[in-house]
């Protein structure tokens, strides 16, 4: 008896904490679709104008264009780079533990800061404002997660693997590419999700790098509640928030499947 | 059966020349040779941390060696990196690739060396028919039992025709069934496919029943190589003497062909050593008569303090009046009857006895008394 009220105490408790956490963000889906031309001022009525808003607009849908491109070659580039240097980092030196710091770094340092940073490096580079200098920025930024996705998972790969793979005539090329990545999947697989979500949702060092042609939609978000504070953004919101269940559906899914 | 096309290619002659290693400063395993001829099965026994994966590892080429040469028939080999030196591993762990099936694993080291794919699957059903898991082909690794593990695993080291195999504790993770069963399968696949086997182990048992020469190993050193006769019969020390099996002890010291204990004497070969000696017997070598009884009058008296029935045999053991343990093994048919508390003699032929100079000891057991 004692225990089935544990179980009632800790399932509310669990219930107050989430609602409590997703509130701010679900509250957005109705404001989304609230005819009130203000956002956060309901108004009773219903309407899905906004969303028709957001996908006629040509800035937004320049904006998503840009996201995307942005986002996709910021996870490949990101992903080969990190896996790269995840395998470099297996062999354990002063050197690569140096190193292995200085990688992470991008993780530690305040946002604005790397912004003000890449910002001189780039402009001087030429490179101020184009799609490039932002996939070089939001590379540097992704990398770490991948690095430490990818290092994790290579770290519980059996080292017999190799020797295994060895004695069995695998160079050292062919042993990673027949055996040790193949089983550190999951791993790159997480952390090239990682990364297109750090690309995705970058604002800080993004509206130091992007002009009104280059934005991105983060960027754009936050140039419009500053300026025309309308449910446009809401609506965007919930798409954005749709995406995202999704991205976490597709990695839960992902997991379950490596488990099989 | 498909086994015929199986057939390895010649066996290899391996050859380890004053092989040394030392991890961290401390010396894993100091000064090792040997030589091995094509198709013999060697055992590397000993306790563990005595240097006998060390050694697989170095002839694998998993690690290199600080000093020594290792040489597979002819060829050099000290220097060539692990994947080029053509042998064939199987892991204590098995080390099978989870994300490949059994017929996938046992193909990989064929695709390795360039084999097409269709004839490398084909290939690989033909070894794991050779050890009868061919009906298991398609599943994945977690999917079999650690014996079926096991035989892949054997499989995909010998499916490229390897002149060397290497075995690091093959039967160690098995039940007691299986291992015997494991025991006389590998037996005969060494005879079928012909190939020199180097395995590790530390169960004695095993080493004796699969192979052609056995070589010690204590403390990163090769205390003796021989066969399992030569071991037990004629131990150089008394680790191996005691690694080998049981062995009765007696410290004394011999001079002129006679062995003496404080006040008690015997005769031993003109071939042992004079001065300070252990001499040691076997149980199975060692009489032992109730006191009253006029056999074996020289033998050494004592009480016995254990009487065990084996069913084939029984065992004594006798707690002797100068407060050494001897364990008697004698035929449970014929033998004597001793019950605890028994007065009795134990005594050995001459011949049995085996002598060792009191300087030959590397080892310890402290013999209970």
């Amino acid at each position: 008896m004692k225990i089935q009220r544990r179980h009632v105490a800790l399932t509310v408790v669990t219930v107050v904490v989430g609602v409590f956490l997703i509130l701010p963000t679900l509250y957005i889906i109705p404001l989304s679709f609230d005819a009130s031309s203000t956002l956060g001022v309901p108004s009773g009525r219903w309407t899905t104008s906004w969303y028709v808003e957001l996908f006629t607009d040509r800035a937004w849908s320049r904006a998503a264009r840009n996201s995307l491109q942005v986002a996709v070659l910021t996870t490949v580039i990101a992903t080969v780079l990190g896996t790269a240097l995840a395998l470099a980092f297996r062999v354990k030196t002063r050197t690569n533990a140096i190193a292995y710091a200085v990688t992470l770094a991008p993780m530690i340092v305040p946002a604005v800061i790397l912004g003000v940073g890449l910002y001189g490096l780039l402009v001087s580079w030429g490179l101020g404002g184009t799609l490039l200098g932002l996939v070089i920025a939001h590379t540097v930024l992704a990398i770490p997660f991948v690095v430490v996705a990818v290092g994790s998972s290579l770290s519980q790969v059996d080292p017999d693997y190799e020797r295994a793979a060895a004695s069995l005539g695998a160079s050292p090329v062919r042993q990673h590419v027949r055996v040790v990545l193949p089983l550190a999947l999951p791993g790159i697989a997480a952390g090239a999700l990682f990364a297109f979500v750090t690309s995705w949702d970058e604002v800080v060092v993004s509206i130091f790098l992007t002009n009104a042609q280059s934005r991105t939609l983060p960027v754009l978000m936050w140039t419009q509640v500053r300026t025309e504070v309308t449910p446009t953004l809401a609506a965007l919101g919930t798409c954005l928030l749709a995406l995202s269940t999704l991205a976490l559906l597709g990695m839960q899914i992902l997991n379950r499947r490596s488990k099989d | 059966m498909a086994s015929s096309s199986l057939l390895s290619a010649a066996p290899s002659a391996l050859t380890l020349q004053s092989v040394s290693k030392t991890f961290n400063g401390a010396p894993a395993v100091s000064d090792i040779s040997l030589q091995l001829n094509p198709g013999e099965f060697l055992t590397m026994l000993g306790p563990s941390g005595s240097g006998k994966t060390t050694t697989l590892n170095l002839i694998a080429g998993f690690i290199q060696p600080d000093s020594g040469s290792i040489t597979l028939d002819d060829r050099d080999i000290t220097a060539i990196p692990s994947h080029k030196r053509g042998i064939g591993v199987v892991f204590q762990n098995y080390a099978l690739f989870p994300h490949m099936s059994a017929l996938q694993n046992v193909a990989f080291p064929l695709e390795m060396r360039g084999v097409r794919r269709k004839a490398a699957l084909t290939q690989a059903h033909d070894a794991l028919e050779l050890v009868q898991l061919a009906h298991l082909a398609a599943r994945l690794p977690r999917q079999l039992s650690g014996g079926q593990q096991q035989r892949v695993a054997l499989a995909r080291s010998f499916v490229f025709k390897p002149g060397l195999l290497l075995m690091d504790e093959p039967l160690g993770a098995l039940d007691k069934r299986l291992r015997e069963d494991m025991q006389l399968e590998i037996m005969r696949l060494g005879r079928e496919l012909g190939c020199t086997i180097v395995s590790v182990t530390h169960d004695q048992e095993e080493a004796l029943v699969m192979s052609d020469r056995i070589a010690i190993y204590h403390d990163g050193k090769i205390e003796q190589l021989g066969t399992a006769e030569d071991l037990y019969e004629h131990p150089r020390n008394l680790f191996v003497a005691d690694f080998m099996g049981e062995a009765n002890r007696l410290e004394g010291g011999v001079a002129n062909s006679v062995f003496t204990t404080g006040d008690w004497t015997c005769l031993v070969p003109g071939s042992a050593p004079n001065g300070r000696v252990n001499l040691l017997v076997r149980p199975e070598n060692t009489i032992a008569v109730p006191a009253g009884s006029a056999d074996h009058p020289e033998g050494i008296t004592g009480e016995v303090i254990e009487s065990i029935y084996l069913g084939g045999t029984r065992k004594f053991v006798v707690r002797l009046d100068n407060g050494r343990r001897f364990q008697a093994v004698v035929s449970a048919r014929t033998g004597p009857e001793l019950h605890t508390g028994d007065r009795a003699r134990v005594s050995w032929r001459p011949e049995h006895a085996i002598v060792l100079a009191a300087g030959d000891s590397s080892a310890v057991t402290a013999d209970a008394a």
